[in-house]
């Protein structure tokens, strides 16, 4: 009996195998894939009907693993956008989101993944690592390429090297970014602790195998050494080491820093506030846009967070409608509030399709014609979001958006002007 | 001086929750000679029980691990039976990449259960903080609680593998199952029994150890687990006092790694260190020589 | 065919997997060249290529030299760091880019080779579980080197610097290797083709020396090391050859993994992929090279196909099941005897076939 059992599930795995290789053979590049091809399509949510003639719209980003929440957050968001443009009527658009688990070969094989699907616009990448990869192929396969939250300035390529002025990777004309670029927001900080004289001795803790963390810190201390900004101490963790910040808060607080500069996620500033409170030090914390969602973390003590600094160009309490309704239809359907990721990305389905209808763009072009469509689109429209107010995109692909100086006070976001 | 007392004590923070996970990893590998890399995952749940049952039902810390406990000794006992059990013959190896198929399974069906959304587990262990030497030096009632459960759980093991009847029985399989058993020793129960008192004590790891490092993710476990590994090798792995003592000078090394020399090499340097200690000790500091038959 | 039968076993088993990887190759390759493979397999050609040295390799030290190794990602990482760099720095220099891979290959797999030197001074002191936490800590060791490392080039030639970012670097200069941010633009020289005959090199240098004199040596070490060395074999020169060997080989898969690749980073070469590799090794069975082989293949296809894909949130979730799952049959004693049943009914029949011929 059991030796029959056994065997049935061999069995069985084997052509469950099988027949997934023999699926892999069968997409074949040079058609378009077909519609019906319910097997690939179904991370769509099945209420975003696909049609005939939808734009397909891939995007790839961790669905699994240590940085699914980022993942899961942007593709939320673009689902709520398509949705809500679908039922408009117009244009439509097919959309599928692919995991990557936060890791370039596999983010690599999920853009190849899509590529097979048909798409025809690219998300991109949610995070930097990944985005980097992707970003080099789409560019390879002139896709249009426009990223939610890979921050990186090696996404876009063609921008120098803050530190030693040489321009390392060409510029990728199809690429851009809806999130702020790295060094923008590092040296955005600097300039805004030394206008508003907030420290008198910094301290910096940033995550030095991570490429974001590492990018805004690279600017900050280019740019505060130009201002002689006074940072007395620059301590960093890794993703082994996020854990225990004894040592780094330790360091900081023995220099006697006022202020300390946290370009990171915000998990580990969540645990950073928790220790520092526990080590009884208090100076002024200053952020930037990975900080927004530390008032989400279920169960976090917002006391902690209080008097916390941040740029971010979201704000998940604003009072303006857009962000209301948003807000409102991400807590139905996920039953959390959105972070930055989620609006991100619905801003930038929307901005795509916007461009889409502006150039009159249909489901049956090329995707190498869309691809010029969207760079004119992109290059010269201004656009609306819940993430800003008249964004624009110059040739270099970073956006133009002012941050949001904000500061957190009683558990909320307060506008720091 | 007090920058160096400080660091020790945070070090000594760090690595008694090393410790305790790495005293379940010993327990597990000394009898069923397994690397049971699953066991961080288990202090995972154990975690987002305790986790649930504090904030979403409210009740007592107390219950709350309690339950993380019960839910960890069952979820060990039937990872066992399905998953190790049936390859109790099978060469180690198989039984490893089992147990990593066992953590993914976990860390996955934990994705999927709970969601990838950071939870910040509740500071519970509330109290003012010893303070030495003129306030300069504080000692949390988080290290306290830390340090006092791995002593006590370690002279609790000490005691029942030494005097119970149950402990003798897996000194004896952890010896030679076949002798045991000739011996009328039940050694599937043995094992099982293995399990289920590593599994509890992951429960009480996860939560100790989210008590000092509150963000709750479902990878939170692996590695947590890897240090622990890495602990219960660097004090001799198969040794309870070891897993004690190694744990504890990881979190040590750890700490001074990062304070003394830089926090960018932190990691590689409680590794190297790790080499150099097993040069001098090829089988950890308190490893049992093993003499080779010939 | 009469003749193929003659040939031990064991030679005859090495013949077939040569045979197989060509025969593959001889059916990919053209579906590759008219773009008749979906692009996500199309994608993977190299990778694939790529994880089957590897898990060669790995099977080397696993397999035939019998140690648990937790940290083989750390040579992947050493080669593909070194290849890629080399690579990188060589493009005005070697313009083929056939040539140019194969320098960074032979780079990549010097590099390894000269760490894995390095490495095997504490290996060779120490058994089981003890050596593979050396490996594991050599692993994150090299994963935090590799993170703190900055290489450019300039006109001068290259610059490195460790923990510090690079400053300055002279007109027309560019960073290569960026530390945290590893190498993002890599120009992909890698092929299908390369990878094949790495994968046929690793195959005659596997082989070769397990046939050899030393393999039999390392082999008797494996399975008595005290009756081995009382026999007077050098415990330590056989141990190095074989771990040595494996280590530049990953070395040489790492350089066609990151030349096939458009950016690396170090984080890419951590635990969680030495344990991959090390999955691949024991499902395909150790020792058993065409296993290894079948093996990496099979599971570095298996998540990327449509139907796992098409899983969405509970495709990891699967891919753990099937992990455990494959575990439990082909070592469950049931299947097993079925299977041996059957291969001693085939054992008959060969013989009975012999001796009427």
């Amino acid at each position: 009996m059991k030796k029959t059992l056994a065997l049935l599930l061999a069995v069985c795995m084997m052509a469950a195998m099988l027949a997934g290789c023999a699926g892999g053979d069968d997409a074949d590049p040079t058609k378009p894939a077909d519609p019906t091809d319910a097997v690939v399509d179904n991370t769509t949510d099945p209420t975003v009907a696909p049609a005939e003639n939808a734009i397909k719209i891939g995007g790839v980003g961790p669905l699994t693993g240590g940085a699914a929440i980022y993942g899961n957050a942007a593709a939320n968001g673009a689902k709520i956008a398509a949705e809500e443009i679908n039922a408009l009527g117009g244009l439509q658009l097919d959309l599928n989101y692919q995991d990557d688990a936060h890791d370039a070969e596999k983010s690599v094989n999920a853009y190849n993944t899509l590529k097979g699907w048909g798409m025809q616009v690219f998300l991109g990448s949610v995070t930097s690592t990944p985005g980097v990869a992707t970003s080099q192929e789409a560019n390879n396969d002139h896709i249009f390429y426009l990223t939610p939250s890979a921050s990186s300035t090696d996404v876009l390529g063609g921008v120098a090297n803050p530190l030693t002025g040489t321009v390392d990777i060409a510029r990728k004309d199809n690429v851009f970014q809806m999130c702020f670029v790295d060094p923008n927001q590092g040296a955005a900080s600097a300039q805004y602790i030394a206008d508003q004289t907030l420290g008198t001795k910094i301290a910096v803790i940033y995550k030095n195998d991570d490429v974001y963390s590492t990018g805004v810190y690279q600017s900050f201390d280019a740019k505060a050494k130009e201002l002689g900004l006074n940072v007395v101490s620059v301590t960093t963790f890794t993703e082994d080491t996020k854990t225990d910040f004894s040592v780094q808060l330790g360091d900081a607080q023995s220099k006697g820093a006022d202020l300390v500069f946290l370009p990171m996620y915000y998990d580990a500033a969540a645990l950073i506030f928790t220790q520092a409170n526990a080590m009884g030090y208090a100076p002024k914390w200053f952020g930037i846009d990975g900080m927004d969602g530390i008032l989400g973390v279920e169960g976090f003590d917002t006391s902690l967070a209080e008097g916390v600094m941040l740029l971010t160009p979201f704000n998940a309490d604003a009072e303006d409608e857009a962000t209301q309704s948003f807000v409102a239809k991400y807590k139905a359907a996920y039953g959390e509030v959105p972070n930055q990721f989620a609006a991100d990305a619905y801003d930038c389905v929307y901005a795509i399709y916007a461009a889409l209808t502006n150039a009159g763009v249909t489901a049956d072009m090329s995707v190498g014609d869309i691809c010029d469509a969207l760079i004119a689109q992109f290059t010269s429209m201004t656009f609306d979001g819940l993430t800003g107010e008249g964004m624009t995109w110059a040739a270099d692909g970073a956006v133009t958006k002012s941050p949001k100086g904000m500061v957190i006070q009683n558990g909320a976001y307060v506008g720091m002007d | 001086m007090v920058i160096f007392l400080t660091r020790l004590i945070n070090g000594i923070s760090l690595g008694s929750v090393y410790a305790i996970i790495a005293l379940g990893y010993t327990m597990v590998y000394g009898i069923a000679k397994m690397l049971n890399f699953a066991h961080g995952d288990v202090i995972m749940v154990g975690a987002y029980v305790c986790f649930f049952a504090i904030s979403s039902y409210h009740l007592n810390p107390v219950v709350g691990v309690l339950l993380a406990m019960l839910v960890c000794t069952v979820l060990g006992m039937v990872i066992e039976r399905l998953a190790y059990k049936p390859l109790r013959q099978a060469p180690s190896l198989a039984v490893l990449i089992t147990a990593i198929g066992v953590s993914y399974f976990l860390q996955n069906g934990a994705q999927l259960l709970w969601g990838t959304n950071n939870k910040m587990f509740p500071a519970f262990l509330k109290g003012n903080a010893l303070q030495l030497m003129d306030g300069q030096l504080k000692i949390s009632v988080t290290t306290v609680v830390n340090v006092v459960v791995c002593v006590v759980v370690m002279l609790a093991l000490t005691w029942f593998t030494g005097k119970t009847k149950m402990g003798k029985a897996m000194r004896a399989c952890s010896e030679d199952k076949g002798a045991a058993q000739l011996m009328g020793i039940n050694v599937d129960t043995t094992i099982s029994m293995t399990f289920a008192i590593g599994s509890a004590l992951a429960a009480v790891a996860g939560v100790l150890y989210m008590s000092s490092y509150p963000i709750l993710v479902p990878t939170t476990g692996s590695m947590p687990g890897i240090k622990a590994f890495t602990a219960a090798v660097f004090g001799g792995i198969g040794s309870i006092p070891g897993a004690l003592l190694g744990g504890l000078l990881l979190g040590i090394i750890e700490i001074f790694a990062g304070g003394y020399i830089s926090t960018q090499l932190q990691n590689a340097i409680v590794f190297a260190v790790l080499i150099v200690v097993l040069l001098v000790k090829p089988t950890g500091l308190l490893g049992k020589q093993i003499r080779e038959k010939v | 065919m009469n003749k193929l039968k003659k040939l031990s076993p064991a030679v005859r088993t090495n013949y077939l997997t040569y045979l197989g990887v060509i025969a593959a190759f001889a059916i990919l390759q053209p579906l590759a060249m008219r773009g008749k493979l979906s692009p996500t397999l199309q994608g993977q050609l190299v990778p694939i290529c790529a994880y089957v040295v590897m898990t060669l390799s790995l099977n080397l030290t696993v397999g035939v030299l019998g140690e648990l190794s937790l940290g083989h990602a750390g040579f992947m990482s050493v080669g593909a760091f070194s290849g890629a760099v080399a690579a990188s720095a060589l493009q005005n220099a070697i313009p083929n880019t056939g040539l140019r891979l194969a320098a960074a290959i032979l780079i990549g797999a010097v590099f390894a080779g000269v760490v894995g030197v390095l490495i095997s001074v504490p290996v060779l002191r120490l058994n089981g579980d003890y050596l593979a936490i050396v490996t594991l800590a050599f692993g994150q060791i090299i994963k935090s080197i590799v993170e703190n490392l900055y290489i450019g080039i300039d006109a001068k030639g290259l610059h490195g610097a460790f923990l510090k970012p690079l400053t300055s670097l002279g007109e027309g200069g560019r960073m290569i290797l960026n530390g945290p941010m590893g190498i993002p633009n890599i120009t992909k020289i890698s092929t299908f083709l390369a990878g094949f005959v790495l994968i046929l090199v690793t195959l005659a240098v596997i082989f070769n020396l397990v046939n050899s004199r030393a393999g039999r040596a390392i082999m008797a070490i494996r399975d008595n090391r005290i009756a081995a060395e009382s026999v007077g074999l050098n415990i330590t020169k056989y141990k190095m050859m074989a771990f040595v060997t494996s280590a530049a080989l990953a070395g040489a898969a790492g350089a066609l993994f990151a030349l096939g690749q458009p950016a690396i980073v170090a984080s890419k070469f951590d635990f969680n992929t030495s344990i991959l590799i090390l999955v691949y090794v024991v499902l395909g069975g150790q020792g058993k090279m065409w296993g290894s082989i079948i093996a990496a293949t099979f599971l570095t296809v298996l998540p990327e196909t449509p139907a796992m894909r098409g899983l969405a949130d509970y495709r990891m979730l699967v891919y753990a099941v099937v992990l455990i799952v494959v575990m439990l049959v082909t070592n469950s004693p049931a299947i097993k005897s079925f299977f041996s049943r059957f291969k001693k009914e085939q054992e008959s029949e060969t013989t009975k076939g012999g001796e009427q011929a």
